[in-house]
């Protein structure tokens, strides 16, 4: 068969799928109507083998390169469609919630335990190194950080720096979203270099809330301090945890692939731990909330706001503890 | 199966149909100037809501640190899942991303490709990501390494030119597949050439086929491809 006659033959069924694929491709699907869509699902994967029959033809009887590239496209579009992969994600939230993050979160245990070792462990040796010379302060904070945070907590101050209107509560909340989100990414995708990045921000974190906490402390303001950061500590620490638990894991992987290439093991590692990046996000944002509007308050007594610290902190540790065991 | 090209860019994904599909891939230049019109409009829309939320004071503010960081994080993964791989500066290039068994990227290797971004612009100027571009091979950022992803050309609207309307001249010599094709596809390919240039293009036939001419090959294209003389 010469390739006119092939297609000429064939070139009313390309057009149909052609026109198969615009009405399936957002965002001209929205405006397809259902009875339209499922005459196409009926029809559609015949359609498409028939192309890709066509395709193999055209390349044996070696047609033009110009009809041989109209069918890959064709059939390319096509295998799109059929074979697209349909995981909705948070497609079922509730179920994310109760099982698969947690769930996720024991499969990665042993790198978020890493992870917060090196999170809370370069804290206490801040605070240890300020303990014994305060001057260490100054290694991690500028002159100008320290006086700023000072101002911020100083309990002569009746309404903590921090009395605000609600519109100030929304614009700090954008503020926390933007800025600890970003952290929680930050602190994920550096490790991909081998883990490195990962380590980086952990403990750089690690040791900055350890001046700041123990500096803070030491000069007596630890009520207005501690009493902010208890109600949102729960949820961030532990968001921030997680990502570098993910980001150790993948830095793992391309330390020691083992059986995979290095970039199969990176992307298998990372695939896996999907949920984490999704469940550490929504924590944050959360936790930014809880942030902007319940610890910036000042009419709860300091007791009532470790208690509700505390009590985070337990909910976080039965939550990730024992959710979604029983379907695992 | 097309014959073998060497030095192309074009991965071939195997499908369940026995047929395999050549994807063509996009390199540095063409991935670097969807990213330069996204940034331009980025860069647009984020002055827009600069100068327009502040007017709400305080509250204001706190909405455009979440647009800031919605399009910080999220601007490609928006549009690259809902807009069937492409945001809008990839769209005007041709370029879609996909995983690399071609089918569509969803919120997962969106999410992941994007977060990683972060490190790909590393140390400055998207260095990292520009090595990993260059040396892998298929043009991947350290982001579509870690979500299995590929950037390819999948928009391009070449319309299947036709080489009909002429005279069609038979040919006599005994022409292998693959020199017939050849020949089908100048043809094909030469309305889009100057006319110095698909007949520059011809005379390299000179030493096989006596007195070539840019029409006379378009003549034999026609009979190849089965022409009749139009009566």
């Amino acid at each position: 068969m010469k390739q006119d006659a092939f297609e000429a033959a064939f070139a009313a069924e390309w057009q149909r799928l052609e026109e198969y694929i615009v009405v399936l491709t957002p965002p001209e699907r929205q405006f397809a109507d259902d009875a339209r869509i499922e005459q196409i699902g009926r029809e559609f994967p015949a359609l498409y083998r028939e192309v890709c029959h066509h395709l193999a033809l055209a390349r044996a009887r070696r047609y033009s390169l110009k009809l041989q590239a109209r069918l890959n496209r064709l059939a390319l579009s096509g295998h799109q469609h059929l074979y697209r992969s349909r995981t909705p994600v948070l497609g079922n939230i509730g179920r994310f919630v109760a099982r698969e993050f947690p769930q996720s979160f024991r499969l990665h245990w042993k790198p978020i335990a890493v992870s917060a070792l090196l999170l809370y462990v370069p804290a206490l040796l801040m605070a240890l190194a300020i303990y014994l010379d305060p001057a260490q302060l100054y290694g991690i904070l500028s002159p100008l950080d320290v006086a700023r945070m000072e101002s911020m907590y100083d309990p002569s101050n009746e309404a903590l720096g921090r009395e605000r209107q609600s519109d100030t509560d929304v614009m700090m909340f954008g503020y926390y979203i933007y800025n600890n989100v970003s952290i929680g990414f930050r602190v994920f995708a550096g490790g991909i270099l081998f883990g490195l990045g990962s380590v980086f921000f952990l403990v750089f974190n690690g040791l900055y809330f350890g001046a700041v906490a123990f500096h803070l402390s030491s000069i007596g303001y630890n009520e207005p301090f501690w009493s902010f950061v208890a109600g949102h500590s729960a949820l961030e620490l532990t968001a921030i945890v997680i990502f570098g638990g993910l980001g150790l894991s993948v830095g793992m992987s391309a330390i020691a692939p083992g059986r995979q290439r290095r970039w199969q093991a990176i992307a298998e590692s990372t695939r896996r731990g999907v949920p984490l990046i999704y469940g550490g996000a929504l924590m944050l944002v959360a936790a930014a909330f809880i942030e902007a509007f319940w610890s910036s308050t000042t009419w709860p007594p300091a007791t009532m706001k470790y208690t509700v610290g505390l009590l985070m902190w337990l909910l976080c540790g039965l939550y990730f503890l024992s959710m979604g065991r029983r379907e695992a | 199966m097309a014959a073998p090209i060497l030095l192309d860019t074009t991965i071939d994904i195997a499908t369940p149909e026995g047929v395999e599909l050549g994807l063509p891939l996009a390199g540095v230049g063409a991935r670097s100037l969807a990213w330069l019109i996204d940034a331009l409009i980025k860069t647009l829309v984020m002055s827009v809501f600069a100068v327009t939320l502040p007017l709400l004071g305080e509250f204001g503010d706190g909405i455009m640190a979440i647009v800031a960081f919605v399009s910080l994080w999220f601007y490609n993964v928006l549009f690259e899942v809902l807009r069937h791989g492409a945001t809008p500066g990839k769209k005007a290039l041709g370029l879609r991303v996909m995983y690399a068994d071609g089918t569509p990227v969803g919120w997962n290797g969106s999410v992941i490709r994007n977060l990683v971004r972060f490190v790909d612009v590393l140390p400055g100027c998207y260095a990292f990501g520009l090595v990993s571009v260059l040396l892998t091979r298929n043009f991947q950022r350290l982001g579509d390494l870690a979500a299995g992803t590929v950037v390819a050309f999948a928009d391009e609207s070449a319309d299947a030119g036709s080489v009909s309307g002429g005279d069609v001249l038979p040919l006599t010599l005994p022409l292998a597949p693959d020199e017939q094709q050849a020949i089908v596809s100048y043809a094909e390919r030469s309305p889009t050439l100057n006319a110095e240039r698909a007949e520059e293009l011809a005379q390299i036939l000179e030493p096989v086929v006596d007195e070539v001419s840019a029409d006379r090959l378009r003549g034999h294209a026609r009979w190849l491809s089965g022409s009749v003389t139009p009566s």
